[in-house]
């Protein structure tokens, strides 16, 4: 079990890279906690793979390095790394039983017989297969597959992390969120550094403790899910954490009002003048409508009903703007308005979240999921 | 649901049934035609059943033959198949180094099999070839023309030399398609080269080694032209496998039902040893 700590870290899968978008990881510093269970959450193709075989010794970064427990492990193979790690494609020894496999790693480094068996009896139990040890791994299901895979990533009792890629893709729903939930008792029990890569947001909000999101290579928030949802630091979080996302609106800011296309909007704080490309952004579930004389004007496009509540969707100068509305409000056909909650609304400027000066509304702390 | 019996689909078949008779079923039931009678002049010919086949299951010079090319089959299939797999896992698997070297691999099997038998002549000739000169400088003699063991290990370094490159380029096209995955799971499980070999490479290969395994068995237990122009069979008969002997048999002594009934024994005995590999490999990739 460790910390591991990522300095300056860097790569590109270019052997010379040139610029800034050769790196498929940009500049990355970034500790993670002994013991904590980690998301990283982010788009395909964003560079969460990359990470992950930095960490457990499968790559070799470009530039920077990477500390386990303050100790430079950069260099180290994956061997002397002691990190465990569960792809998102099965992997299985096809030729050996479904025991054999799970006993692999605790062989290969040697461990007593007996302890070996204990511990296959042990992760067996954890995925379901106590029935199957004795069966040959080859003709198995992809899900029976991937718990093997899982079950030969958590075999081992001393690793410095677990990495998990995406292991739950080819699982299927409820098998989902019942190793889900094993996995977090797992870490609950023994308290491993574990790091889980998912592009399925409700996957990572229910696994960690804390979320990390990813975009274009760069870690761009660090925080827990409450943290993502209310103050996303940039605006892909925004987009990317909630269904649907944060509605994003070109603003002009000055003081605590903002002007979209000619209509003023309150926010909940005062702004410094600011330069850039700035908008505003407010989740759907602060949004509401009104036929009062106030808020953005906007074209009902679609109402979606899903049960627990209806998704509006409207347009406002040729952009899509969601509000999550309670069941069975009445929404006329004709042009309505949208008010937003003034305490919810954060400015972006470039993408990236400005604190304001002065706070002149607090949100309430009931938060609507 | 009401299912019309309808036959006239078999029609559709007709075609393929009259190329496969062209191609292979008549031409064969020629060879059955001669192995079952004795044939003196073109109109003179008796029905003799299965004399000839019992004639050939006894023959001496038939199973000497057999014998060693049995030998020499497996011997072949001894080196070249761990020798290909060896030989593939040493491959470059990027930069250019990957294209030289396929094209340096596959360059033997370009070679006409004459033109193979031509080479290693003069190659391992006593007096100006490299291979023989070189031996006999060094103290062991070696004289393939005259030593039937120089002769027999020359025939089977040729066809190492020209056969292994087959088993290379199956077993590497196989490894390149092994996801990277297993190799980085088998990292992260600390597995030793040898285990990665052993439970990763190996069964993985299996599908390519069966082709392998087959084609170069098959190859190896016809092998004709490059023995026959190296040696002609000698010294003595060392040499000389099954199909010179059947060649020499139908063509030199124009013994057409001999040959004919023996070639139809020679057919069955590839069609065995070959279904008996399919299965034992088959079987054991299986459980």
């Amino acid at each position: 079990m460790a910390k591991i700590t990522l300095d300056n870290l860097a790569h590109s899968y270019f052997p010379e890279p040139k610029g800034e978008e050769d790196y498929a990881l940009k500049q990355l510093d970034h500790v993670w906690n002994d013991g904590e269970a980690y998301a990283l959450l982010g788009a395909s193709g964003c560079g969460k793979s990359t990470l992950l075989n930095i960490i457990s010794g499968l790559l070799v970064p470009s530039r920077g390095r990477i500390l386990f427990n303050d100790k430079d492990v950069t260099e180290q193979d994956t061997v002397a790394r002691n990190i465990a790690q569960v792809f998102q494609f099965p992997v299985v020894y096809d030729t050996m039983t479904v025991g054999a496999n799970l006993a692999f790693p605790l062989r290969n480094r040697r461990m007593e017989p007996a302890y070996v068996a204990r511990r296959v009896q042990k992760i067996a139990s954890m995925i379901g297969m106590e029935d199957m040890l004795e069966r040959k791994a080859r003709g198995l299901t992809a899900d029976a597959k991937q718990k093997i895979s899982l079950g030969r990533g958590m075999v081992r009792e001393d690793v410095n992390a677990i990495l998990f890629d995406e292991p739950l893709t080819v699982i299927d729903p409820h098998m989902k969120w019942e190793l889900r939930t094993q996995l977090k008792a797992l870490h609950n029990e023994f308290g491993h550094t574990m790091i889980y890569v998912t592009h399925d947001q409700t996957e990572a909000l229910t696994f960690a403790d804390k979320v990390v999101v990813m975009h274009d290579g760069k870690v761009v928030q660090l925080g827990t899910p409450e943290e993502l949802f209310d103050t996303p630091e940039h605006t892909f979080v925004g987009y990317f954490i909630g269904s649907p996302g944060m509605n994003l609106i070109d603003a002009d800011v000055s003081g605590d009002k903002a002007i979209c296309a000619g209509h003023e909007v309150t926010l909940g704080g005062r702004y410094k003048p600011m330069s850039g490309r700035v908008q505003i952004g407010i989740r759907p579930e602060f949004v509401s409508i009104t036929s009062q004389d106030q808020g953005l004007p906007v074209t009902v496009k679609r109402v979606e009903d899903v049960g627990r509540h209806q998704i509006l969707r409207a347009e406002f100068e040729g952009r899509q703007i969601n509000a999550i509305l309670p069941e069975g409000l009445p929404i006329p056909a004709a042009p309505i308005r949208m008010k937003f909650a003034p305490e919810r609304i954060s400015v972006y400027v470039n993408d990236w979240r400005v604190a304001p000066d002065e706070v002149t509304a607090t949100p309430s702390k009931e938060v609507v999921l | 649901m009401n299912k019309v019996e309808n036959n006239r689909a078999w029609f559709l078949v007709l075609p393929v049934l009259l190329l496969v008779a062209f191609s292979a079923v008549i031409p064969l039931m020629t060879v059955v035609n001669y192995s079952i009678q004795d044939i003196l002049d073109p109109h003179t010919r008796f029905f003799v059943g299965d004399e000839w086949f019992r004639e050939m299951l006894r023959d001496s010079q038939l199973q000497s033959a057999l014998g060693r090319q049995l030998i020499f089959s497996f011997s072949v299939l001894a080196i070249q198949i761990p020798l290909g797999i060896a030989i593939a896992l040493c491959m470059p698997t990027r930069g250019i180094w990957v294209a030289i070297s396929l094209v340096l691999v596959a360059l033997p099997l370009l070679v006409p099999w004459n033109v193979v038998g031509t080479i290693w002549q003069l190659f391992a000739r006593g007096d100006i070839g490299l291979l023989g000169v070189t031996l006999n400088s060094i103290g062991i003699e070696y004289n393939y023309t005259r030593g039937s063991t120089a002769a027999w290990f020359t025939v089977l370094a040729m066809d190492v030399w020209h056969w292994t490159s087959l088993v290379v380029l199956l077993c590497y096209s196989g490894l390149r398609a092994i996801p990277d995955a297993y190799y980085q799971a088998a990292r992260i499980d600390g597995a030793s080269r040898i285990a990665v070999f052993r439970y990763i490479q190996l069964p993985r290969l299996a599908g390519v080694l069966t082709i392998a395994v087959l084609l170069r068995f098959m190859d190896s237990f016809m092998i004709y032209a490059e023995p026959f122009v190296l040696t002609g069979g000698g010294p003595g008969s060392s040499t000389t496998f099954l199909s010179q002997h059947l060649a020499t048999m139908a063509i030199a002594q124009f013994d057409v039902s001999r040959a004919a009934a023996f070639s139809l024994i020679y057919f069955l005995i590839i069609l065995a040893i070959s279904w008996v590999f399919y299965t034992i490999i088959t079987r054991a990739t299986k459980d």
